[in-house]
């Protein structure tokens, strides 16, 4: 008896501790869910994710077509199942219609799968950059504002190849599917102007110790192309530097971002010089871009300038206010009207007009840059070249591109 | 007693080995072919077969200096563990926090040393508060103690995000740990006949030899001091140990401080080999499960063997099947488990 009065209790005090967040949203509000790695080895990448995001909603004075925005956020670790529990979450039992994110290549992928059940819900991507999220297999429901990762690297392998002159490149990077299309985008270039790539090592995400795959790679490549982010970048890069490393690199769009670039410790000399390509460049000249890192830096705890990761989440979160600006904020037929102006929108971003493919995946400008030493002593991406309007297919007929193959550990090659 | 038979029956003894001499010599064959792998210039066929000479040799040092790593962690994971019989699996937020503090103080005071030697007091310190406030209290309750720690290293990690944020540290080694050493392994011969020499960073090797040391350090005051000998008695026959006059907690709160002060050490020379970021206390204590569990509960010798075996398991699968090499460190406790479920070294009780 005693017993079922406690379960009794035990029930009540939980429906009340959940009503709350089961409640409709006022009518005067929109909730829009804020999905990103608050946790794990990609913490701050999220972090700097969520201002990227807040930058988009402080810009339109959190409010949309009269109504007041409401960010409700959720935090995964990198790993896809944890996005699809913190997605879930999010629309289960918030009650989003709108949900923004996820950050990470495999993630994405996960989220494209859960949109999939979800046709009421529309999903804006975050930075998840894997090309699969949108290539083969989309969902109708799954919107990506931000380019991919092999779109990131246009330009890099020809500029690695003419201009640096590197005949021969092994690459390092981790193993899932966003480091496969920064791979792939690279080597399909460099392969394609009669680059070698004899040796490429693939390690577990979240690894520590580099120093034997450091020394596994052959001592006759002309550079080291590397594909790794946050912690595993930093850690890459120090241990590479211990070594006495002294073949140059060229990075992958996160490994030379603020992300890393700020980290603390001697990691800063080995990387000075080295060229990379992604969806920002630190020293753009454009006013809008001035603009944007000027409004950035009113968030808390900003980096010296906002990492691909603030911008992407910036361009997603923005391209989602004026969709549902357009629709006066009503998203009560599934959200139906709500996709059709997200799919026809096009706009101007602080790196230059976006627009949508019929995959729903965006096409945008890419920077090639090189890391340099700003004057304040920060390490900065220097602008090199703009590669304007890159397509999800890099320039190549889609027919032709799809032959190409799904990314993979073993797809490019050229030894 | 015929003529006849006298030479088999002194052929059998010379040909019947024992058990141990035939491991002996087996170690021996074995022993002879890593001194050759590691010092003879390889033919082009390994080459083929193991990447490169350089990749390999490198692989077995990394493994080593690794092993030093885990075995830091792991002994004093395995004194508390195994001679205490206390579950604290918020052994892993002690390094962590080791690690931050040694950050701190290291970039405030510009000496990196000290920054070492404050990551072991501050630790020993909450170390001891941690025995007399909590674990005293749950004494004999494994599942409670083992609930509490848990909890404590979810709130340790949460506090720790909120001040040291998620951020990725480098605690900066002073100038005379840089460097390279040049050792006398000969890893490729130029086609002009300069040999090339296989480099490695001093700081790792300064690693394995302080690791070396406290193994020693511990080992000779577990069985050759009086307070090792009261541990020991303490593990056995609590009650019979108090009785002959001895403060059982004291004895027990000093390898608690010494415990957890190993694990703040070797927060902050692991941090400064690689790198500090939340998430790595669950990684350290996982690798010091795993450690304790292969080289058996209690047992220092045990530690450092189940550290090496785990390290070159580590270092050797990154290289070689990089993919499916967090299987092989698994696989080594499974098979651990299946043939002496109480670990290498550890006693059946």
């Amino acid at each position: 008896m005693r017993m079922h009065r406690r379960t009794l209790l035990a029930l009540a005090v939980f429906t009340g501790l959940t009503a709350p967040s089961m409640a409709l949203a006022a009518d005067d509000t929109i909730k829009i869910g804020l999905l990103a790695t608050f946790e794990g080895p990609f913490t701050v990448l999220g972090e700097d994710g969520e201002r990227g995001a807040m930058t988009a909603v402080a810009e339109m004075n959190g409010t949309v077509a009269g109504k007041k925005v409401e960010i409700v956020k959720g935090s995964s670790d990198a790993s896809p199942d944890s996005a699809v529990r913190a997605a879930r979450k999010l629309v289960e039992q918030d009650g989003v219609k709108v949900l923004v994110g996820p950050l990470s290549g495999d993630e994405g992928i996960a989220v494209k799968d859960y949109a999939k059940t979800q046709p009421n819900v529309t999903f804006i991507n975050g930075t998840s950059a894997a090309q699969d999220t949108t290539l083969r297999d989309p969902a109708e429901n799954f919107f990506r504002f931000s380019t991919d990762g092999a779109q990131w690297m246009a330009g890099l392998g020809t500029y690695a190849f003419n201009d640096k002159g590197y005949k021969k490149v092994a690459t390092v990077a981790e193993d899932y599917s966003f480091p496969y299309t920064q791979v792939f985008g690279f080597m399909a270039e460099f392969c394609k102007a009669g680059g070698h790539v004899p040796s490429k090592s693939w390690v577990p995400i979240g690894n520590k110790d580099f120093s034997s795959v450091i020394a596994a790679i052959p001592e006759d490549v002309d550079a080291i192309y590397v594909a790794l982010g946050g912690a595993d970048a930093v850690n890459f890069l120090t241990q590479y530097q211990q070594g006495g490393g002294s073949a140059p690199l060229i990075g992958g769009s996160i490994t030379v971002d603020q992300t890393v670039l700020t980290s603390k410790g001697k990691l800063r000399d080995v990387l000075k010089g080295t060229p990379s390509a992604g969806p920002t460049a630190d020293t753009n000249d454009a006013p809008a871009w001035k603009t944007f890192v000027e409004a950035y830096k009113k968030q808390p705890g900003a980096f010296p300038s906002p990492s691909l990761f603030a911008h992407g989440y910036y361009v997603d979160m923005k391209a989602t206010l004026l969709g549902l600006d357009q629709v006066g904020g009503d998203v009560s037929d599934g959200g139906k009207k709500l996709r059709d102006a997200l799919s026809k929108l096009s706009f101007d971003t602080p790196t230059g007009k976006v627009s949508l493919d019929k995959n729903r995946n965006a096409i945008a400008d890419i920077f090639l840059t090189e890391v340099t030493e700003g004057a304040d002593g920060n390490l900065m991406n220097k602008l090199v070249k703009v590669v304007p309007q890159v397509n999800q297919t890099l320039g190549i007929p889609e027919d032709e591109f799809m032959k190409l193959g799904a990314v993979n550990r073993d797809n490019p090659s050229c030894p | 007693m015929s003529l006849l038979e006298q030479p088999s029956s002194s052929s059998l003894s010379a040909g019947g080995m024992t058990r141990r001499q035939a491991w002996g010599l087996v170690g021996l064959v074995a022993a002879a072919v890593m001194v050759w792998l590691v010092f003879a210039v390889w033919p082009d066929w390994l080459n083929a077969i193991l990447i490169s000479k350089k990749a390999f040799v490198s692989a077995i040092l990394n493994g080593i200096t690794l092993a030093g790593l885990y075995f830091l962690v792991a002994s004093g994971f395995t004194l508390i563990f195994g001679l205490m019989r206390n579950v604290n699996l918020a052994h892993g937020s002690l390094y962590l926090l080791g690690a931050y503090i040694g950050y701190e103080v290291t970039n405030h005071t510009g000496y990196w040393l000290l920054g070492v030697a404050a990551g072991f007091a501050v630790l020993a310190i909450i170390g001891v508060v941690m025995q007399v406030f909590v674990f005293r209290r749950l004494e004999g309750d494994d599942l409670r103690q083992t609930l509490v720690s848990i909890g404590i290293s979810i709130v340790a990690a949460d506090l720790m995000l909120a001040v040291w944020a998620g951020g990725t540290y480098q605690i900066t080694t002073p100038e005379w740990l840089d460097g390279a050493l040049t050792l006398p392994i000969i890893t490729a011969v130029r086609s002009n006949g300069v040999s090339v020499f296989l480099t490695y960073p001093l700081y790792r090797v300064v690693v394995l030899a302080a690791a070396i040391v406290i193994g020693v350090g511990l080992w000779l005051m577990l069985n050759r001091t009086r307070v090792g000998m009261m541990i020991r008695a303490g593990v056995d026959d609590r009650a019979m140990l108090q009785a002959s006059g001895v403060n059982v907690h004291a004895v027990f709160a000093v390898v608690f401080a010494v415990g957890a002060g190993l694990a703040g050490f070797a927060g902050v020379v692991g941090g400064s080999a690689l790198s500090v970021a939340p998430g790595e206390d669950v990684r350290y204590l996982l690798a010091s499960l795993v450690v304790v569990i292969v080289g058996g509960m209690g047992s220092i010798t045990g530690a450092a063997i189940g550290a090496l075996l785990i390290g070159l398991a580590e270092q050797i699968g990154l290289v070689y099947f990089p993919t499916y090499g967090i299987v092989l460190t698994f696989v080594i406790m499974v098979v651990t488990l299946a043939v002496r479920p109480q670990g290498i070294m550890g006693k059946a009780r």
